[in-house]
């Protein structure tokens, strides 16, 4: 039962490596590793569960937000094609932020 | 009893079809050239690294390849392709021998080292005793956790260990604070009063 369900995850965690392997634009590749995050804390957490040890849920809660956040800088760097702007701005619309190139500051 | 054999079974084939995959994504990060895609391709890579060190008891391993090779590692990867170009040179076939044998000679050396490290269990070894046997025996009464690296680490010396994260965070902080990003950086600011010097 166990191993079943571990071997579906690790089947899954292959055709998302291959999509992040083939993927003909960034975004399959971007969404090919959030997925596959969500597939390492999901086996994290079966493997807690087969070891007996309930501890491994909070590492899994840690890979989760680590994982969200990684995805919110990579594509926060996609749209912006820098880090040096800020998410939310005072005083400016988000129609007026910059959609591709350039110097955003400048 | 038979549970318990299926669920060690299941467990080691785990661990093998992991490796198997870090594996195929060594290979593939030195087969692509487009740079974007090894990126992503190594945060992978870390959290499948990860995953193994804690199928193999290594938790605070595990928990420092997530934060730093998934999350840090990736970002700052990512602003240092903002600084280059977005896919790498084709390679001259001569070109890579240089640093095969670097790698080979590397490798070579380092088998040769492990002739003198004492083998898996020995008794009589450094790590075995004094201190280390002290900690063998009375970890599992102590703390409960089953790998007493991580217990050393975590419990045994927790002060130590949060006054490093303390410094490692502050350090991080000034860098931040220094190079900056956002409005608050250091040099957008010094830019922005130069400009304002520059027009009456």
């Amino acid at each position: 039962m166990m191993l079943a369900a571990l071997i579906a995850l690790i089947v899954s965690m292959c055709l998302l490596l291959i999509r992040a392997l083939m993927g003909p634009t960034l975004y399959d590749r971007v969404l090919a590793v959030n997925s596959f995050g969500t597939k390492t804390v999901l086996l994290i957490g079966l493997m807690g569960f087969v070891m007996g040890r309930s501890d491994f849920l909070d590492i899994a809660i840690l890979y989760t937000l680590i994982n969200f956040v990684s995805t919110i800088a990579v594509l926060k760097f996609f749209r912006y094609r820098s880090f040096q702007v800020p998410l939310a701005r005072r005083g400016e619309s988000r129609a007026e932020a910059p959609v591709t190139g350039g110097e955003p500051n400048a | 009893m038979s549970s318990e054999v299926m669920g060690e079974a299941s467990l080691s084939i785990i661990g093998v079809l992991l490796l198997c995959l870090l594996f195929v994504m060594g290979v593939a990060i030195a087969r692509l050239r487009n740079l974007f895609a090894i990126v992503i391709l190594s945060g992978i890579y870390s959290l499948v690294c990860a995953a193994w060190y804690i199928l193999v008891d290594a938790v605070d391993v595990g928990f420092t390849e997530a934060a730093v090779g998934a999350g840090m590692s990736t970002v700052v990867l990512l602003g240092a392709i903002l600084l280059t170009s977005r896919t790498a040179k084709p390679e001259r076939r001569l070109a890579r021998l240089g640093p095969f044998a670097v790698c080979v000679a590397a490798g070579a050396l380092l088998i040769y080292a492990t002739a003198d490290l004492p083998a898996v269990g020995d008794a009589g070894s450094p790590a075995n005793a004094g201190v280390g046997l002290t900690y063998l025996k009375i970890n599992w009464a102590d703390t409960g956790v089953p790998n007493v690296v991580t217990s050393v680490l975590a419990s045994y010396r927790g002060f130590d260990t949060l006054g490093e994260t303390v410094v490692v965070f502050i350090a991080g902080l000034a860098v931040v604070l220094l190079l900056g990003f956002g409005e608050r950086a250091l040099g957008e600011t010094l830019r922005k009063r130069k400009k304002e010097d520059e027009t009456p």
